[in-house]
């Protein structure tokens, strides 16, 4: 590793998650040339990107970049952030937008920042999936235009060249859309001479921040170092450290593949990868490569579908317990029974499932003959219908029966714990990603470039 | 015939995107990982049968620096559907740990 390394800290897995003011400055002392972070991912869920929401607080994305952009004003390094306000779509770019402004405002400071949207139009990619553009990837199938239509939004993954034009823009702050994780941390190596299988998976390495060390709760973040031919990595926390198994194994980490990843303009290949510990807590990685190949970028695009409306009760009845599953499905029959004579044919298509929290509610299975019976359980009802209305009713025709539903029925009714009233809980739609394909495109025709020059702003 | 839970580590998983879970096993050692990695019990078949998805899609990737197998398949249904019960997929890899290897 030669002294033109470029050097990148990754301060925490996401922004938003807690950043640590003394990591950062301890990067910044190792001479970093920037400060990079995704906000995001498809991670926490289809609903994120349909309603423009993040999953965190306001005020916690708020902490972090204040301690992000006074390092990037003092140490005048770039700081790049990708998958703004968790899905990447253009209301998350700009509540982040927003946040940075008034961070900038109260801090006295006036960067350039540039904001990236990869939102895509319906038309847009309507034209593409004409011109036979756009491929699945498996398990789906072919996209058709009513997939499209029926997405409330739909945005691409962009890789770094977006980044890396805003740069040579002379941009201080860089807020993208929604971006590969590698690509935002890659993007400042990639524009300054590292070698591309390194950049990229450097920051595959570091795109959880210290999910890569020996002890990942010490302390938020990671330093990269890219050279030509290898790059190293090291905690920020002076107490933490990297190894090689703690390195090499996060390329498994939610990653289908453990040897591949497919980025938008190649692959990087990491099977002949050497991980060798340069002292007690930083690794050196050597012989990842880079394929480059046609340029693709991966659609997300997620969909309301229906509505639902739960109620949750507990039981500990022993008699019901020990006959759970029994009681489970002549419960489960009854309550259908009962939306058939109360609410009829209105109630259409609808679903009633009841989890049993204790017992099975995560694999849905009927554990083995023999198991003994919980202590207690909680059974969460959930109804789904066409319309929030329609899923409501039916819990109120199910209240009376799922609240006293006998495992003897000779015996006085029973009644189990009900948690909450009113009973019902709207729960509102269920959303859900649509696409799993990608887009052959240039590397900057689906992305759009705004600019915020607070300088200019301020003065005029 | 030891079941996967007496001859790993660690056994987690994880969604892999909205449509893939993958599975990561890490055996005890490399002598473990030599002997139990190829078991029937960790095949496309076995795994496909035992989560119930075609077999033909379940992919297997065996690690022998780190003595674990990777295997990711494809969900039975996109996160968060309607009948979504475990949303990250966290809690997979619990029915593989009574699996019998050989």
């Amino acid at each position: 590793m030669g002294d033109d390394t470029i050097k990148i800290i990754v301060p925490v897995g996401s922004l938003g998650a807690g950043v640590r003011a003394d990591e950062v400055r301890y990067g910044v002392q190792r001479g970093a040339h920037a400060i990079a972070s995704d906000a995001g991912s498809t991670d926490s869920g289809a609903a994120y990107l349909a309603l423009g929401i993040s999953k965190n607080n306001r005020e916690a994305v708020k902490r972090d970049l204040v301690i992000l952009m006074e390092a990037q004003a003092e140490a005048r390094i770039p700081l790049c952030i990708g998958s703004c306000g968790q899905a990447g779509g253009d209301a998350g770019l700009y509540w982040t937008r927003d946040i940075v402004v008034e961070v900038a405002r109260e801090l006295g400071i006036a960067p350039k920042i540039a904001v990236i949207s990869s939102e895509q139009s319906k038309a847009v990619l309507k034209a593409k999936n004409a011109a036979g553009k756009i491929k699945p990837l498996p398990p789906l199938g072919p996209l058709a235009d009513e997939t499209i239509d029926a997405c409330d939004h739909i945005v691409a993954a962009m890789g770094p060249e977006p980044y890396i034009a805003a740069l040579k823009e002379g941009a201080d702050i860089v807020l993208g859309g929604r971006t590969t994780d590698t690509a935002v941390l890659s993007c400042v190596a990639l524009t300054n001479g590292a070698g591309a299988g390194p950049a990229w998976h450097a920051a595959k390495v570091a795109e959880c921040g210290a999910q890569c060390t020996v002890y990942p709760t010490r302390g938020a973040g990671v330093l990269i170092s890219i050279g030509k031919d290898a790059f190293r990595v090291e905690p920020l926390h002076p107490e933490n450290r990297c190894d090689p198994t703690s390195v090499s194994a996060h390329m498994l980490y939610e990653n289908a593949n453990p040897f591949l990843l497919t980025e938008p303009g190649g692959t990087l290949d990491v099977t002949e990868a050497k991980y060798e510990a340069v002292d007690e807590r930083t690794v050196e990685v050597t012989g990842s490569v880079w394929r480059e190949a046609p340029y693709t970028m991966k659609l997300e695009g997620a969909a309301k579908g229906r509505y639902q409306t739960t109620m949750l009760i507990g039981i500990q009845d022993p008699a019901v317990l020990s006959r759970i599953d029994e009681f489970h499905d002549t419960m489960r029959a009854a309550l259908y029974q009962r939306v058939r004579n109360t609410i009829g044919d209105a109630a259409g298509d609808f679903h009633i499932s009841l989890r049993l929290y204790g017992w099975n509610a995560v694999s849905g299975d009927k554990p083995p003959p023999g198991t003994p019976p919980p202590r207690e359980v909680g059974v969460l009802f959930v109804a789904t219908a066409d319309t929030q209305d329609m899923a409501t009713r039916i819990a109120k025709a199910c209240n009376p029966y799922f609240f006293h539903f006998p495992i003897e029925f000779d015996k006085e009714l029973p009644s189990y714990g009900f948690a909450f009233s009113p009973a019902d809980i709207e729960r509102g739609p269920v959303y859900e990603f649509k696409l799993n394909h990608i887009v052959e495109c240039d590397p900057l025709e689906l992305a759009r470039i705004e600019w915020v020059d607070l300088a200019k702003t301020e003065t005029a | 015939m030891p079941t996967i839970k007496e001859v790993c580590r660690h056994v987690r998983s994880k969604n892999a995107g909205p449509f893939w879970v993958t599975i990561d096993v890490f055996f005890k050692d490399d002598e473990t990982f030599a002997k139990y990695a190829d078991s029937p019990g960790l095949n496309a078949d076995a795994i496909g049968a035992l989560y119930g998805v075609d077999a033909s899609l379940v992919k297997r990737f065996p690690v022998p620096r780190l003595q674990m197998v990777k295997i990711s398949y494809p969900r039975a249904s996109a996160q968060g559907g309607e009948v979504e019960r475990d949303m990250h997929c966290g809690q997979q890899f619990v029915r593989l740990l009574n699996v019998d290897l050989d």
